[in-house]
């Protein structure tokens, strides 16, 4: 392993499973999956998740946009899936590629523990920059909906 | 995950230093740490622990050696909790003034 770019670490009130689902199932993804540049939950990620499939970030517009591509590395339900992550233009340029692991494990008292890894981000500075304040709105999106069922209030009224 | 430490862990100057350094460089080594401290290996040692139960700093081993890492998660729900919810465009206004006025930025503690 490289040294990782980014770690995010978070906590969450329920089963490998579920966060499993929530990480390759597209309809409940489109549920907390915000886009880092936008305020709205707007991506969905799309793929059959098996090694060596591709995967696309794709934005929930009419076009539906393809903004992120990649490979899939490594799928091990409930615990690990690892991914790779570039620009479409750079698809088939592996070396310009980044790469993404979930591991999920259970921590006792019914909290699963959610890593997210992302190495080789320094091959793009401009994507670190995005990714860096993209996966912790994320990961706390993802703990929110599991956690309570919804994806987090947008209104300022809300508590 | 306990929001009271996390609250806790951010009312060290030190540990608020730690969290600097990981920022401005992630994935360090406690020794790597340990040169930007004015306190012994043993009191940084101790503030990393502590961040680390907030979930503020995260651990990567990489052969023997332990990196960390900013985990910036707990102060996103922190953001989202305490400042998103008020008018985020009024204060982001006042935030400029004061800085036009002081001559500060962001980064100081």
């Amino acid at each position: 392993m490289t040294k990782p770019s980014f770690v995010y670490v978070t906590y969450i009130a329920t089963t490998p499973e579920k966060v499993w689902q929530a990480l390759v199932d597209t309809d409940v993804m489109r549920k907390y999956w915000a886009d880092p540049t936008a305020d709205a939950p707007a991506h969905e990620n799309v793929s059959d998740w098996r090694p060596g499939s591709q995967w696309e970030h794709r934005r929930l517009d009419d076009a539906r946009t393809v903004d992120i591509v990649g490979k899939v590395v490594e799928s091990a339900p409930p615990r690990r899936l690892v991914f790779t992550w570039a620009r479409p233009k750079d698809a088939e340029d592996d070396s310009k590629h980044s790469r993404v692991t979930f591991d999920i494990e259970p921590h006792g008292d019914g909290l699963i523990r959610l890593t997210v890894t992302h190495e080789d981000l320094e091959r793009d500075p401009q994507m670190l920059a995005g990714i860096s304040s993209g996966w912790p709105k994320v990961l706390s999106n993802l703990k929110t909906f599991l956690e309570t069922g919804r994806a987090l209030p947008r209104a300022p009224s809300a508590s | 995950m306990d929001i009271d430490k996390v609250f806790k862990a951010l009312a060290d100057p030190n540990r608020r230093r730690l969290l600097d350094l990981l920022h401005r460089e992630n994935g360090q080594t406690l020794t790597a740490l340990c040169e930007h401290m004015d306190m012994t290996r043993q009191g940084v040692t101790q503030h990393l622990q502590q961040l680390e139960e907030a979930n503020l700093v995260a651990i990567v081993w990489q052969g023997r050696e332990k990196l960390h890492y900013l985990n910036p998660v707990p102060l996103h729900e922190i953001h989202e909790r305490w400042i998103e919810k008020f008018e985020r465009n009024r204060l982001g206004a006042l935030r400029n003034l004061k800085n036009k006025l002081e001559g500060n930025d962001n980064d100081k503690t």
